[in-house]
């Protein structure tokens, strides 16, 4: 009696709330992934398929070929890995400050590079419009490159910075001894070590700059240089929506931040709880 | 004689040591400064020009002739105001709410945790236009599947399109946003989860508390410094947070999801009056401003 009663409470406090949670936050994607699956005939086709009954490869290809994904994929993988590598090498620089030494402003640095992290991201669209206009960067990937590794050099340089700070300056002293200088001595042992912090820190930032929207909308104006997101935007808002290609498209934007997503989830969580630790 | 050798040695290392931090800091304090900082500044500028780039002719100093026209004429002034507070309110507390619900299920130990972990969090990874495109298909009128669902259990007798009607369209944008949203608190509260010491829980234990006694006493105390942050964090981000909005109503119908910083996104991205724009931004920065320092005054941060 009493292990039925407990079995009870724990359904209701337990499984019931687990299910609901993963409904909740799956259902959604496995019902895009099926709509791109399905043929055009059968996505709206009544009743609704919950099972798709045809599998189709065709809205895939659509979306690559001839609604611009391959483009669209093509300027997102150069717009995320530039602005990957310009962030890690600058916040890398930063964090080994703001780790291992302690100077005058030190406090001030962090403060504004915390305070960075309030400034409304809409007000930066209409002067860096007029700036990148003036310079000629509209449409071009460096703009947004810049753009995004401003905004996310921040945050890194605090992550890279608790990253660093985790790792003995003993290892350091020891590698200098043996007759190391300072480049050197990091370069063999620091960065090693750093490996993981790297590249939770660096799939942040491709994650990010893979789903920036708005600012990327304000900075480019001609289709064969949308990345993903403006591109899916472009298809959402057109009048005649084919929910094949969308679908199909939408999966192919998701597929590479999903896998990102996994592999770096778990420092990400730590990293993130000790960044907001302080 | 060699004492005073690595005396010396050690103060010439010591010299050059000063200056290298600012070394490091150099490149990133340039770029910060350069794209952040000085646009923002620019804002300001702006916001006493007129400065319409379809008119440059007309372009001069306007004084507070934006500011003006903005109090007394404009006409989505305090109704997008009024969307934002409704905006920002239902995300912050509801993410906050059920963030912390999930932080507190993963919390526990069972099979499959980590996949779980994982699969909860997916959609922090996701982008807004995604979202948008995801669940403007579930929402669809022709081959939706909230549709299908409602008229099967009898809730509805016919489909409805829940994004264009003025009574629906808000609460179903809500809701999309709540999916990506509710991962980053779920995220960063069992960060903190983790890191409360299972002692404190002891001794709670033995002075009698039970699960929602400890919870409050315990529990809630220790993540008073994440909570405080990561929903101040989060109210700048919602204000300023246009992905969906844009991408599943633009605002409307008849304006009933225009919040604040869409009806700024709308006036930099269609519009041409650069001056006028920026003099909302300007509005926009002094409110969010305001937020910050209340909110921590408030919360009492520093003792936190």
């Amino acid at each position: 009696m009493q292990i039925k009663q407990g079995k009870l409470d724990k359904s209701l406090t337990f499984y019931l709330p687990m299910l609901a949670m993963l409904m909740w936050t799956l259902f959604p994607v496995y019902w895009t992934l099926i709509t791109a699956f399905k043929p055009e005939g059968d996505i709206i086709k009544s009743p609704l398929q919950y099972l798709p009954k045809n599998i189709t490869f065709e809205n895939f290809i659509n979306a690559w070929n001839d609604v611009g994904f391959d483009m669209y994929f093509k300027n997102s993988f150069y717009v995320g890995a530039g602005t990957v590598v310009l962030t890690l090498t600058l916040s890398i620089l930063a964090g080994y400050a703001l780790a291992r030494y302690d100077f005058k402003g030190k406090r001030a640095a962090m403060l504004i590079l915390l305070m960075t992290q309030f400034i409304p991201r809409s007000m930066l669209i209409i002067p860096l419009f007029v700036m990148f206009s003036n310079i000629g960067l509209i449409s071009h990937p460096l703009s947004l490159i810049l753009v995004y590794s401003a905004v996310q050099v921040p945050f890194s340089a605090i992550l890279m910075s608790g990253f660093i700070a985790g790792i003995p300056s003993e290892l350091e002293e020891a590698a200098a001894v043996d007759g190391a200088n300072r480049f050197q001595a990091i370069r063999q042992v620091i960065l090693p070590l750093l490996i993981p912090g790297i590249v939770a820190t660096g799939i942040n930032v491709f994650i990010y700059a893979w789903n920036e929207f708005l600012l990327a909308l304000m900075l480019t104006n001609v289709q064969s240089k949308f990345t993903l997101p403006v591109g899916l935007s472009f298809m959402l808002g057109e009048f005649n929506i084919n929910y094949g290609a969308l679908a199909a498209g939408s999966i192919i934007a998701l597929v590479p931040s999903i896998f990102l997503f996994i592999i770096a989830q778990k420092h990400l969580v730590n990293g993130m709880g000790g960044a907001v630790k302080g | 004689m060699e004492i005073r050798l690595t005396l010396g040695q050690s103060k010439k290392k010591k010299h050059k040591f000063v200056k290298a931090p600012y070394l490091l800091l150099l490149p990133s304090f340039v770029m910060i400064t350069a794209l952040l900082f000085f646009p923002m500044l620019r804002i300001f500028y702006y916001s006493f020009q007129h400065y319409d780039i379809s008119a440059p002719f007309y372009d001069d100093f306007a004084g507070i002739d934006n500011f003006v026209k903005i109090f007394t004429e404009d006409p989505l002034f305090i109704p997008s105001l009024v969307n934002s507070f409704k905006w920002v309110l239902s995300q912050v507390l509801l993410q906050l709410f059920f963030g912390m619900g999930i932080a507190l299920l993963l919390n526990k130990d069972f099979k499959f945790r980590g996949l779980t972990r994982g699969l909860v969090f997916i959609p922090w990874a996701i982008s807004g236009v995604l979202t948008s495109v995801i669940w403007s298909l579930m929402y669809n009128e022709h081959m939706g599947v909230f549709n299908d669902l409602l008229m099967k259990i009898g809730l509805i007798n016919e489909p409805k399109a829940f994004l264009s009607s003025t009574t629906s369209a808000f609460v179903a944008v809500v809701i999309a946003e709540l999916w990506r949203g509710i991962p980053f608190f779920a995220i960063t509260l069992l960060a903190s989860l983790q890191n409360i010491s299972a002692e404190l829980y002891e001794a709670a234990a033995m002075d009698g508390a039970n699960r929602l006694t400890s919870f409050i006493y315990v529990t809630l105390p220790q993540l008073k410094r994440t909570i405080v942050l990561t929903t101040l964090l989060r109210t700048v981000w919602e204000f300023n947070n246009v992905d969906l909005l844009y991408n599943l109503t633009n605002g409307g119908p008849a304006n009933s999801t225009m919040t604040y910083a869409m009806y700024i996104a709308k006036t930099a991205v269609h519009g041409s009056d650069f001056g006028y724009g920026s003099a909302l931004t300007v509005i926009a920065f002094i409110i969010l401003s305001i937020i910050a320092f209340l909110y921590l005054k408030i919360s009492k941060f520093e003792e936190a």
